[in-house]
């Protein structure tokens, strides 16, 4: 259905460095509207925990005031990102290095913090915190399933990488291995920045109402 | 430019069927008719709903049509005309066909995210027209969307209505964000050898700079569009408080409606600007070229786009200082909009010292071009009433609000819309749209709108409020009023008519207008140095063009002739960079 490729002779280094930077500046760019969207989430976030129905999560009899689950996640997360990075090194190194390992290990921690948050969902449904029984909740829900659904999209692109890794495998090339590298770059680029918001994020939702307040305070709507 | 020597080598996508070159086609210039046809298609339903409208506030019930029904055709054509309209032609239109042209690129960075943006544009315009057909009809909240009454019980459309307009503007958001990511890596990284920034046309600016403001103030739209969903779907309470629906107390608790403003005016503002901009740019490049005169200017021009685009950010609650805000916010944000109107202004003047003296042609884009200076002028000096509170509050909600952003965000981009489409149309098709017809449309457009929004000034400042369905047996509304609007409306049936020349024109030329040759206006600019007319897929041939001057070389003293392509060395024709080598006119 789609037009084929005709690629014409390429001198590798040149074309892969053009794509490359192409491919990082759009990565750059869609990092910038993320950002842009999870400091709006963050700053409604504070604007509403300054009304009285707010219930925040954190209070010590809370959920959030046991966190061993999302430091768990966060660990996950954590591997996932410096497993990319390996595999960003190790792609350096003669024959591909451990780079195939290192990426599983990446596939396999980032699918381990996913299912790690659900878990906590699950948690929080069957103590009866559900997202409309009070805004916190809803914000809790909303934030980290947003987060989750930008990390599944990078899941794509990690579901490529392996594919132009394992192929580079079989049947090494220099464009193969340009592609590869510029797949493994650009994810873990995209798994660090999410690490980070992750880190904002749980920060945020595990912060004590006090701290809301303070915020708040300092941005001119405090209640 | 490090990257334009290994683009000649680069992977060309060439078509190989009718699917694959006009329907998937990952080609920007097959993608920039895509989205316009979609646009303009769109944009004719908005304008027949305002046709409606005018119908019942001209001659009340002289057409079968309701309060609600009233409420939603007033929702709908401004959201379509804003959002699926003017947005989409501006970066999807324009922005795809112009921008690898003017910067000699093959063509998008990412052409197939590039085809994907249209499709997702052309999906949330079928799921937004859905609302048409689906029980309780379209939402009828205004296009503010402003909950608690957005999703309440006895507005129009409160249940399936919103739920698809949501849903539309959420995958709207994915489509411009898959189209933005596109523009601005383009220009920042497939131009081609000697295209610095500064030697780009002012549509690339005006373009590139209102991508980047989409990027950043979409997702604020994003935001406020999952949560109004999630309080209408699931019955969270983001933005719903305490109420009674219908003497009946909802489920929802606490919410802030206030916070939904915010968000809506932080997207909603750079909005303005991100339809504005573009067109600032498309309207300096139509008045150097028909004034055969270099654009006055050009480092201010670019500068004031960016300075525009920054300040963006920092005046959205302008819009809302009816909702009881802090008194010094009121003043900080009346500041920062009285603050805008000095590169506007600069943008103004460049484009009247650029005429000065200028070799001016009278052709259709031209006379487009002059009507948009006078409509922006007119709208933007209205800006600055609105801009001040004190002056805001008793004009706040009535036809004086109406007529500012009808003539300064309505009027005055459409204006530059038709120009640069009689100005393009040529690279597009082949073939000039037809003279006579054109000039016929534009002065039933021009005067026109002028007759039916000038008015408008006066009947606010008279205190006829905005959005009422029936506006008879108010003691507050004068008799003249009643006739003011009929007069409007018979005005507005009109033009709104006479677009239909302006469709004829588009469709008859296409097959039957003159042919036009390569460069038919003698402008400078890449977009007309292609080797093919219309453009072939991968723009340039076997090589990309060389670059040595900006885009704005006309009468330069000494050059045989009066226009110097972007390509000619500097060897043939001196080198005139910028504003700083002003060029006298060779008279």
């Amino acid at each position: 259905m789609f037009a084929e490729n005709r690629s014409l002779p390429i001198p590798m280094p040149g074309y892969f460095a053009r794509r490359s930077a192409s491919a990082k500046t759009g990565l750059h760019l869609l990092m910038a509207s993320i950002t842009s969207m999870f400091l709006l989430f963050f700053i409604s976030y504070i604007l509403r925990s300054q009304v009285s129905d707010w219930q925040a999560l954190s209070e010590p009899w809370q959920p959030l005031g046991q966190t061993n689950q999302l430091w768990l996640n966060s660990a996950f997360l954590l591997v996932a990102s410096i497993a990319l990075e390996c595999v960003r090194r190790e792609l350096r190194k003669p024959e591909l290095g451990n780079s195939r390992e290192f990426l599983w290990l990446a596939g396999f921690a980032t699918s381990g913090f996913l299912i790690g948050q659900l878990t906590f969902w699950n948690y929080l449904t069957s103590r009866g915190y559900y997202a409309t029984s009070n805004p916190a909740n809803a914000f809790f829900y909303l934030l980290t399933g947003l987060h989750g659904l930008h990390l599944m999209g990078g899941m794509v692109a990690w579901l490529i990488a392996n594919t132009r890794l394992q192929r580079e495998r079989r049947d090494p090339s220099e464009k193969g291995l340009c592609l590869a590298t510029l797949s493994v770059e650009l994810c873990a680029l995209y798994w660090h920045f999410l690490l980070l918001v992750w880190v904002l994020l749980f920060a945020l939702l595990s912060s004590s109402p006090g701290t809301y307040a303070a915020i708040a305070e300092f941005c001119g709507f405090g209640g | 430019m490090a990257y334009a020597d290994d683009a000649e080598h680069e992977e060309l996508h060439d078509p190989t069927s009718f699917w694959s070159r006009y329907i998937w086609s990952q080609d920007h210039k097959v993608i920039a008719v895509q989205y316009s046809l979609i646009a303009i298609g769109i944009g004719l339903v908005a304008l027949v709903l305002s046709a409606m409208m005018r119908m019942q506030i001209g001659f009340p019930g002289s057409i079968d049509m309701d309060a609600s029904e009233y409420y939603q055709a007033m929702t709908m054509h401004g959201m379509i005309m804003v959002i699926y309209l003017l947005t989409a032609l501006f970066l999807g239109g324009f922005g795809n066909y112009l921008i690898p042209l003017m910067v000699g690129a093959r063509d998008m960075v990412f052409p197939f995210v590039n085809m994907l943006s249209v499709w997702f544009y052309f999906v949330s315009v079928i799921v937004l027209v859905a609302s048409f057909f689906v029980p309780g009809g379209p939402t009828g909240a205004g296009w503010t969307l402003y909950p608690p009454q957005a999703i309440t019980a006895g507005t129009p459309g409160s249940e399936w209505g919103i739920i698809l307009m949501l849903v539309s503007l959420i995958i709207f958001i994915v489509a411009a964000t898959m189209g933005g990511l596109n523009y601005v890596t383009t220009v920042l990284q497939a131009r081609t050898h000697g295209m610095t920034l500064f030697r780009m046309p002012l549509t690339v600016w005006g373009i590139f700079v209102a991508t980047i403001l989409a990027l950043l103030a979409f997702p604020a739209l994003f935001v406020s569009g999952v949560m109004m969903l999630l309080d209408q779907t699931i019955g969270t309470s983001f933005f719903m408080p305490d109420m009674l629906q219908f003497g009946i107390k909802t489920e929802h608790t606490g919410g802030s409606p206030i916070l939904f403003q915010h968000l809506f005016w932080f997207f909603g503002h750079p909005e303005v600007y991100i339809v504005a901009l573009p067109a600032f740019g498309l309207v300096s490049d139509l008045i150097s070229v028909h004034a055969r005169r270099s654009i006055f200017g050009y480092r201010m021009m670019v500068w004031a786009i960016v300075w525009i685009g920054g300040l963006s950010f920092i005046v959205w609650a302008h819009h809302m200082y009816v909702s009881g805000m802090n008194p010094y916010f009121g003043f900080f944000f009346a500041v920062t909009t009285l603050v805008i109107a000095v590169p506007t202004a600069l943008k103004v003047y460049n484009w009247l010292l650029t005429l000065w003296r200028g070799n001016i042609h009278l052709t259709v884009p031209m006379l487009f071009s002059l009507a948009f200076i006078v409509t922006f002028l007119v709208g933007g000096l209205t800006g600055l009433f609105l801009g001040n509170v004190v002056v805001d509050i008793p004009l706040s909600d009535t036809y004086f609000v109406v007529a500012h952003f009808h003539m300064v965000m309505g009027v005055a981009p459409i204006l530059v819309v038709f120009g640069a489409i009689y100005h393009w149309y040529p690279k597009v098709t082949g073939r000039m749209l037809h003279d006579g017809i054109g000039k016929l449309h534009f002065w039933i457009t021009f005067l026109g709108t002028y007759l039916i929004y000038f008015p408008m000034h006066y009947l606010g400042i008279q205190g006829m409020p905005r959005r009422y369905y029936l506006s008879e047996d108010y003691q507050f509304i004068p008799q003249s009023a009643h006739s003011l609007n009929e007069f409007i409306t018979v005005v507005a049936i009109v033009v709104g008519i006479s677009q239909l020349l302006f469709i004829y024109n588009l469709i008859y030329s296409a097959f039957r207008g003159p042919p036009s040759g390569g460069n038919p206006w003698r402008a400078c600019s890449l977009e007309w140095l292609t080797p093919d007319t219309p453009p072939k897929h991968g723009n340039w041939g076997p090589s990309l063009p060389v670059v040595h001057r900006w885009a704005y070389d006309y009468a330069v003293p000494g050059a045989e002739l009066d226009y110097t392509p972007q390509t000619t060395p500097a060897s043939e024709v001196p080198v005139h960079e910028s504003d700083e080598d002003e060029v006298l006119p060779a008279n």
